[in-house]
């Protein structure tokens, strides 16, 4: 029906659907952002307490929740149901956390043994109630997003949809919270040992926090589906953790980020004709790919174009020293050096050297040029006092000088060696060669 | 739901036991065969501390469901489960890659991949549903699972996968029992742990995709985690644990079929996962070392021991005190004075004195107590080691005499009589002068010791 409903509208392509956006989607996908920054803020500090299953476990439990608020009351008022669901949240906690700590069992199993035993209850009683009532297992886990405008009410005058005003004002309410109690949250996080020296308590931080993630879930599920509220408190704070070292920065970037995927996936949705909170999901995945990818300093990018910069400083500071050495013994080198032949970095360092003019080929051999020469003369006096430094210091025979100084003579910081300079003042290295 | 005509509940509990119904027959089979496979898996991915994996890879596996479908435009269950297996493996390869390249923490990956891949497949669910040919595909069984369909071609590719799986388990035994203990050892050996980690990740995603069909995603986990988890506390040792955790596999999976076959309405999934929770709830409470009843009852025990003997010890010295200050002592003691020893409340001191006096190492007058000859035997036992402690604290970990009391308050019930020898002779050796001072072979306390109040004089 309701694949009926976005299809019909939308014939064309994306910007088709953009720019023809109805009223009641743009209800949903505002509705679908609240959730998504609801989550996103208690989210990020469940990762940080490597909890963010806790999320899942949850959003799987409330479904015995609700059946029982169901069938206790024999209606589907909204008020019972919620109180029922966060309560059997907050028993998936202390359940677990009871299990870990009084039986000794592996946190995550005590998780996993709590909320499946749970679900399964809550799949049962469902169909038990399910007879004389429209309450189905996979509404919970997919959530009827698509139903949300056609259950509207009326604030300010505006028909807005249902769902939007319960999850704007959790939104609002988890910000607030992280922001009053951000230090208590902070601390316990990083370091409950000090947190606890500190008169702050990490039981009630912790059980604090549990009752903001069960209400948020509960909160969500009926407009957008636990698939979405797992997705949303875990994946926009995975990413931005990969994106910064920050917490202020990762809590305001998972925001954001939740909003990108939000309206990103609800786009999509649109335009494949399909599941609204499962596109959202996706979305933010991809994005943590992403983040894992092209995170600036994390990232797996970043992280092998640092290595390769790496790579070709040290092919070039070694092609510099063994050309340095080949004129200072006054034996031209006709090749050039092993290491400018040594892979791509090799290949591509005495490229750069030839551009630059560092090098060229004279007298039968390769030979620095002056442009080259203060460069290579530093990396020679890096080799030369490190070696003199493990003589006289650490007393290792001449044969085992080289090789270590080797390694070590491309990271050898300045003012280590303005130090090394100072003590090895007029004289020459081991083997009695002078040190430029 | 139930695949059986409206019987009576005798009759078919009858034509259950007996096996008569050949629908019957399959399906038991099949959930005993997946019971086993998960039960075995299922312990290495527990003790890895990967008992949510199986819920990650069980939801990753969903878009498999879809595309094979897709792909193929009818339902055919090997393929879908080819599909299934496919997913769950692309998940099982991120969950590998997100731990070994980027800083996400194992259950923040876990819930990235669940997340994204689930995502994915309740997206591509959903279009398929729309399709005309969708409607009638049943796909969505994949997520909640309806084992009572189950036909024979299924209970054999479940019951050879569980072969297979324990086949493999054998083989990788050692290597498995070494990745779960002691992970960085394993590697210093030399042992590939990424691969090994992959291998066990991959046998959870097949144990899982075989069993989604039957047990639904989210059950499936069930099957994973608990017969596992209830396992862990009938032994220490890992063979004995993976066979028990197959065991009760077998035994949730039995029960679980059978209980849905015989209550209408009680679909497969949930009952195999109730059954499982069952005896995880019997494991906790029953289970002879680490079940909490057994632990409750050990603990009441040790302390209702260590409040007979601070008695006795509090008993001695008090007698002990008097003695060296010749106060004319009101012996035997009022219970007022014994209570002044240490902090304990009136009801405490007079269960441990009920309890010294069936025992037969306490006199009781009225309010009055006193060491029987077997008391004061038990108590000079204690006092050395009491003491004992106190002066090897002083002396090896030195700590000030005033600040031994307590320590060695704790340990004094745990010494045995081969510690308390090895303890003096090493302090003879030291030359500790309360040793040399040592009345009837007890040292003198390295401390002050409080003096009665009814005499001090």
């Amino acid at each position: 029906m309701t694949s009926l409903l976005l299809a019909s509208h939308h014939p064309g392509g994306l910007w088709e659907i953009l720019s023809g956006l109805r009223a009641h989607e743009a209800w949903m996908m505002l509705t679908a952002a609240a959730c998504a920054v609801a989550c996103a803020v208690p989210g990020c500090f469940l990762l940080l307490r490597r909890l963010s299953m806790l999320g899942d476990a949850i959003a799987h439990a409330i479904l015995p929740g609700l059946a029982l608020a169901f069938l206790i009351t024999g209606s589907r008022d909204v008020l019972p149901m919620l109180i029922g669901a966060a309560a059997v949240g907050m028993l998936t906690v202390v359940l677990s956390g009871g299990l870990s700590r009084l039986a000794n069992v592996a946190e995550d199993a005590a998780m996993g043994v709590v909320f499946t035993t749970l679900f399964a209850l809550g799949v049962l009683l469902i169909s038990k109630a399910a007879e004389n009532v429209d309450l189905d297992a996979s509404c919970v886990l997919y959530g009827v997003i698509e139903l949300v405008p056609f259950d509207t009410v009326s604030v300010l005058g505006l028909d807005v949809p249902r769902g939007l005003p319960t999850l704007a004002i959790v939104a609002v309410v988890n910000i607030t919270l992280a922001i009053l109690f951000w230090k208590e949250l902070k601390l316990t996080a990083f370091d409950a040992g000090l947190a606890t020296t500190m008169g702050i308590s990490a039981a009630v931080v912790h059980y604090g926090l549990m009752g903001v993630v069960a209400g948020t879930a509960v909160a969500s599920f009926e407009a957008v589906g636990s698939v979405l509220v797992i997705a949303m408190l875990v994946a926009p704070p995975a990413a931005a953790h990969l994106l910064t070292d920050r917490l202020g920065r990762m809590v305001v970037l998972s925001v954001l980020l939740a909003i990108v995927a939000a309206v990103l996936g609800f786009v999509l949705a649109l335009w494949l004709e399909t599941s609204v909170a499962g596109m959202m999901a996706f979305v933010a995945a991809v994005q943590v790919a992403i983040a894992a990818l092209c995170g600036p300093r994390h990232g797996v990018l970043a992280k092998a174009l640092r290595l390769w910069a790496l790579s070709r400083r040290i092919a070039r500071e070694d092609i510099l020293g063994t050309l340095y050495r080949a004129q200072e013994a006054a034996t031209p080198h006709p090749q050039p050096p092993p290491a400018a032949t040594r892979g791509l970095s090799g290949r591509l360092a005495w490229a750069g050297l030839r551009w630059r003019r560092w090098v060229r080929h004279e007298g039968g051999g390769w030979i620095l040029t002056p442009a080259a020469m203060p460069h290579a003369e530093r990396i020679i006096a890096s080799h030369r006092l490190w070696e003199s430094f493990l003589a006289e210091s650490l007393e290792l025979p001449p044969s085992h000088l080289h090789d270590p100084s080797e390694r070590t003579e491309h990271f050898i910081p300045p003012e280590v060696e303005a130090e090394l300079r100072r003590r090895f003042e007029g004289r020459t290295d081991p083997q009695g060669k002078p040190i430029p | 739901m139930s695949e059986f005509p409206a019987v009576r509940p005798m009759d078919e509990l009858l034509r259950l036991i007996t096996l008569q119904d050949y629908n019957t027959r399959v399906v038991l089979l099949g959930a005993a065969a997946l019971g086993a496979a998960a039960g075995a898996v299922g312990a290495f991915a527990v003790l890895r501390r990967r008992a949510l994996a199986g819920d990650a890879l069980a939801h990753a596996s969903l878009p498999g469901v879809c595309v094979a479908f897709l792909v193929l435009g009818e339902r055919s269950l090997p393929i879908l489960l080819l599909g299934a297996l496919v997913f769950a493996s692309l998940g099982a390869a991120t969950l590998a890659l997100l731990r070994r390249f980027t800083r996400l923490k194992e259950d923040a990956a876990l819930g990235v991949v669940l997340a994204g891949y689930f995502g994915l497949g309740v997206a591509l669910l959903r279009h398929i549903q729309n399709s005309p040919t969708g409607q009638q595909a049943g796909l969505e069984t994949f997520v909640f699972g309806h084992a009572a369909t189950m036909v024979r071609s299924d209970a054999m590719l479940i019951a050879i996968v569980a072969i297979a799986a324990a086949g493999v388990l054998v083989l990788l035994y050692k290597e498995l029992k070494l990745l779960c203990f002691d992970r960085e050892f394993s590697a210093s050996l030399g042992r590939p742990v990424l691969v090994l980690d992959l291998a066990l990740l991959a046998l959870i995603a097949v144990v899982t995709v075989v069993g989604l069909p039957a047990a639904g995603v989210v059950l499936m986990a069930a099957l994973l985690i608990i017969p596992a988890a209830a396992a862990r506390f009938w032994t220490q040792r890992l063979g004995l644990m993976l066979i028990l955790s197959a065991v009760f596999g077998v035994i949730a999976g039995i029960v679980g079929v059978g209980a849905s076959a015989l209550v209408p309405d009680l679909s497969t999934g949930p009952s195999i996962t109730l059954a499982a929770a069952a005896i995880f709830v019997i494991s906790v409470f029953l289970a002879p070392q680490r079940g909490m009843i057994i632990a409750a009852l050990r603990r009441r025990r040790l302390s209702q021991r260590i409040g007979v003997q601070n008695l006795l010890r509090d008993l001695f010295e008090l007698d002990e005190t008097a003695a060296r200050e010749s106060v004319v002592a009101p012996r035997p003691w009022p219970m007022a004075e014994v209570a002044l020893k240490r902090a304990r409340d009136s009801d405490e001191l007079e269960r441990s004195a009920r309890r010294a006096l069936a025992r037969g190492l306490v006199a009781r007058d009225g309010d009055h107590l006193s060491l029987t000859p077997q008391g004061q035997h038990e108590a000079r036992r204690l006092v050395r080691a009491h003491r004992l402690w106190e002066l090897y604290l002083i002396e090896q970990a030195r700590i000030a005499p005033d600040h031994v009391d307590r320590d060695a308050d704790e340990i004094e019930h745990l010494l045995s009589e081969d510690d308390l020898d090895r303890l003096e002779r090493r302090l003879a050796e030291l030359g500790r002068a309360e040793l040399g001072r040592a009345v009837e072979g007890l040292p003198v306390s390295p401390h002050q010791l409080r003096s009665p109040a009814g005499g001090a004089s």
